[in-house]
């Protein structure tokens, strides 16, 4: 799960890391008047989506009078921000942050991570903040400097000082960088993230270290225990169609083909478009309905599939082990007959009475083609949405 | 012979009393010498008691000390599937085997770094399978975990994966050619787990009742590529390799933790071509996995 800037940077605060003064708004009127009650002669008014690059596509802007805040909150506000994590159709900006300026002297990077190679939680720092870590990482990966925290014991006093040291922070501003890595892991660890990352954290003249970005990814495995993180989820960042299929225990991605995909088990799924693509199509999306294929899951997961207008054909690949090939063979003669299934539908199912299963798809009457094996279901729904 | 598990294997089964954990004991007990090898389960609430004949105990280490069992299978909820975990370990035993989905990664972050640190300290080693996995079968000897037995037949191939599905996908396809398998593997997709591929690779290489292996694996994280490597140096049988994801876009979680594109190297095609200069035979088409591999032996 992903949450706002305004909301990371609400977190880092909470932990004791040094942000900008700032507040969150979603009116003009309030931005202008949220840079009234923040004082001073500079404020920067930022686009809160959940996605990165948004400086560069436009929605970040820097104010030097309460006319141009007004201004810039009006362009900013209500537009389609695109960002080369957006894709191209961009996403829509309906809240805005309005924050202190910064007298930035320069712009450091620091992320932490969970290491899946080293079981760890990985924490790494550059002097190249500010711009794509991957490009700095596969350009220059030596100006990345990375530790590797045992979660038993904590990021140790001497790891802070090489990532501090290793990022080139200002010499008189190591402890007080060396204090904010230890809380970002702390908060890092606390409420369950999987990605935490400053870029840019920068020291400014007086040699103060502020996290001037925020950004946080949480694992979802993990939301049961963090009520503070649910409540800052943003239903209007997420794909509407998989915060759909999520109420019914699916897991959805859309995707840009034509041949939507109906399949047990996340491998087997991404297993299925693979071998779509190789037939020389491509899938709608992604769908795993999960080891309980019932009627009511089957016939929400169609329903899901054929909301996309681009679906002109579907593949049903179920691997029928615990559950039986019959009582799915039901569950999808009664869901294409509720959603008066009108594109191609093949059927490939294997497994626990396989042949029963194939005899109630093909006593339904309805136009369903039944394949044996993925490589030739996938031929079967290739050629019919052709 | 075969990997880890056989006919004389002693299981406890933690979270036996739940609905997951009844069901699948069921059926893991229909299966081949199932009767004989799961002999204990856990539940604190209920020791004493039995279910399908099995003697409840009140922790891990009294249903060893009891019965002599030595491995493990969990099916605890989530929230307390990590402390089930290190319950085995603490109970030295020499296999826990956790089927639970949804583990958080920072309990799981926790119970691998505290087993780690028991051996640096040199207490016994236990070895974790999964979490988020089917668990292990050596066809017509013991099944633990949630695969369907009946697809299944004994023989001389060994399967890994990370996704259970996959993998049944794989032994259906052998079993039709009439390739039996010695056993079959899921590692789970989880990003933070126990036994990796790479050491599941060094088991097949090791028993002498396997004759060639099915390697399956996923986008996301290093794992693959690292077994590939090992393999090319050490495997002495037959690989046919399969990833899937090919079609997966890159920041997109596709159904597993696991499964998620962070880098560059950790996509479809790039584990592909290091497993192809390996000495693997790869596909990119799944239904073929069985074929390809009765060709090479």
């Amino acid at each position: 799960m992903k949450i706002h800037e305004y909301q990371g940077k609400q977190l880092l605060k909470k932990f004791g890391v040094t942000v900008p003064r700032g507040i969150h708004c979603t009116t003009v009127e309030d931005a202008v008047k949220a840079a009234e009650t923040l004082g001073g002669k500079v404020w920067v008014v930022k686009a809160q989506i959940h996605a990165g690059g948004r400086g560069k596509g436009g929605g970040v802007k820097v104010a030097t009078s309460l006319e141009k805040v007004r201004e810039y909150a009006g362009q900013i506000l209500g537009m389609q921000l695109i960002t080369h994590q957006t894709g191209p159709e961009g996403q829509k900006v309906r809240n805005l942050l309005i924050e202190e300026g910064a007298d930035i002297q320069h712009e450091y990077y620091v992320a932490a991570l969970t290491d899946r190679a080293t079981q760890s939680v990985a924490m790494m720092a550059s002097y190249e903040g500010g711009m794509d870590i991957e490009e700095v990482a596969h350009k220059t990966p030596e100006k990345i400097v990375k530790v590797f925290i045992n979660p038993l014991v904590g990021l140790t006093d001497e790891q802070a000082l090489t990532l501090a040291k290793g990022m080139g922070m200002l010499e008189s501003s190591i402890p007080q960088c060396v204090d904010t890595l230890k809380k970002l892991y702390t908060c890092y660890m606390e409420t369950d993230a999987s990605l935490a990352e400053i870029n840019p954290l920068i020291h400014e003249g007086d040699g103060t270290v502020k996290a001037i970005d925020a950004k946080f990814n949480f694992d979802s495995n993990a939301l049961y225990r963090q009520e503070e993180i649910v409540a800052m989820r943003d239903l209007d960042e997420e794909d509407a169609d998989e915060i759909e299929a999520s109420k019914f225990d699916l897991a959805y991605i859309s995707l840009d083909g034509n041949i939507g995909c109906l399949v047990n088990g996340a491998g087997l799924a991404m297993a299925t478009m693979d071998t779509i693509k190789l037939f020389g199509a491509e899938p709608a999306n992604f769908l795993d309905v999960g080891g309980g294929a019932t009627t009511e899951k089957v016939t929400e997961a169609f329903k899901i599939m054929l909301k996309n207008t681009k679906v002109k054909g579907i593949l049903v690949n179920i691997f029928g082990g615990i559950m039986k090939c019959d009582t799915i063979a039901t569950g999808v003669v009664a869901a294409a007959k509720e959603v008066n299934l009108s594109v191609p539908l093949v059927v490939r199912m294997k497994g626990t009475n396989e042949d029963l299963g194939k005899k109630i798809l093909k006593d339904s009457g309805l136009p369903i083609i039944s394949a044996d094996s993925m490589a030739e279901a996938a031929t079967q729904i290739v050629a019919a949405v052709k | 012979m075969s990997i880890l598990i056989n006919k004389n294997t002693k299981i406890i089964t933690q979270g036996i009393t739940g609905k997951t954990g009844q069901f699948h004991t069921e059926k893991c007990q229909e299966y081949a010498n199932g009767k004989e090898c799961f002999v204990a389960g856990v539940n604190p609430k209920k020791a004493g008691e039995k279910i399908f004949d099995i003697p409840i105990y009140g922790s891990v280490k009294e249903a060893a000390a009891e019965t002599g069992a030595t491995v493990s299978v969990i099916y605890v909820p989530p929230a307390g599937a990590a402390a089930a975990i290190w319950e085995a370990v603490e109970a030295d035993l020499d296999l826990a085997i956790c089927i639970t989905e949804g583990i958080p990664v920072r309990d799981m972050l926790m119970v691998r770094n505290k087993m780690k640190e028991k051996e640096a300290k040199g207490g016994k080693k236990t070895l974790l399978l999964g979490p988020n996995c089917p668990g292990l079968i050596t066809p017509d000897e013991v099944k633990i975990g949630i695969m369907p037995g009946h697809i299944h037949k004994k023989g001389r191939i060994g399967v890994v994966s990370r996704s259970g599905t996959l993998t049944y996908e794989a032994v259906g396809q052998l079993t039709e050619l009439g390739l039996g398998q010695s056993s079959a593997v899921g590692i789970g997709g989880d990003p933070i787990n126990g036994l990796k591929h790479i050491d599941v690779m060094q088991m097949f290489n090791d028993d002498p009742d396997t004759d060639a292996v099915i390697m399956i694996g996923e986008i996301g994280g290093p794992d693959e590529a690292e077994a590939a490597q090992w393999c090319k140096a050490n495997m002495k049988k037959p690989i046919v390799g399969f990833i899937a994801g090919v079609t997966a876009p890159a920041g997109k979680r596709m159904g597993h933790a696991g499964a998620l594109i962070s880098g560059g190297a950790d996509t479809a095609d790039a584990k592909l071509a290091i497993m192809e200069e390996c000495g693997f035979k790869v596909t990119r088409n799944p239904s073929e996995m069985a074929k390809l591999l009765k060709a090479m032996l």
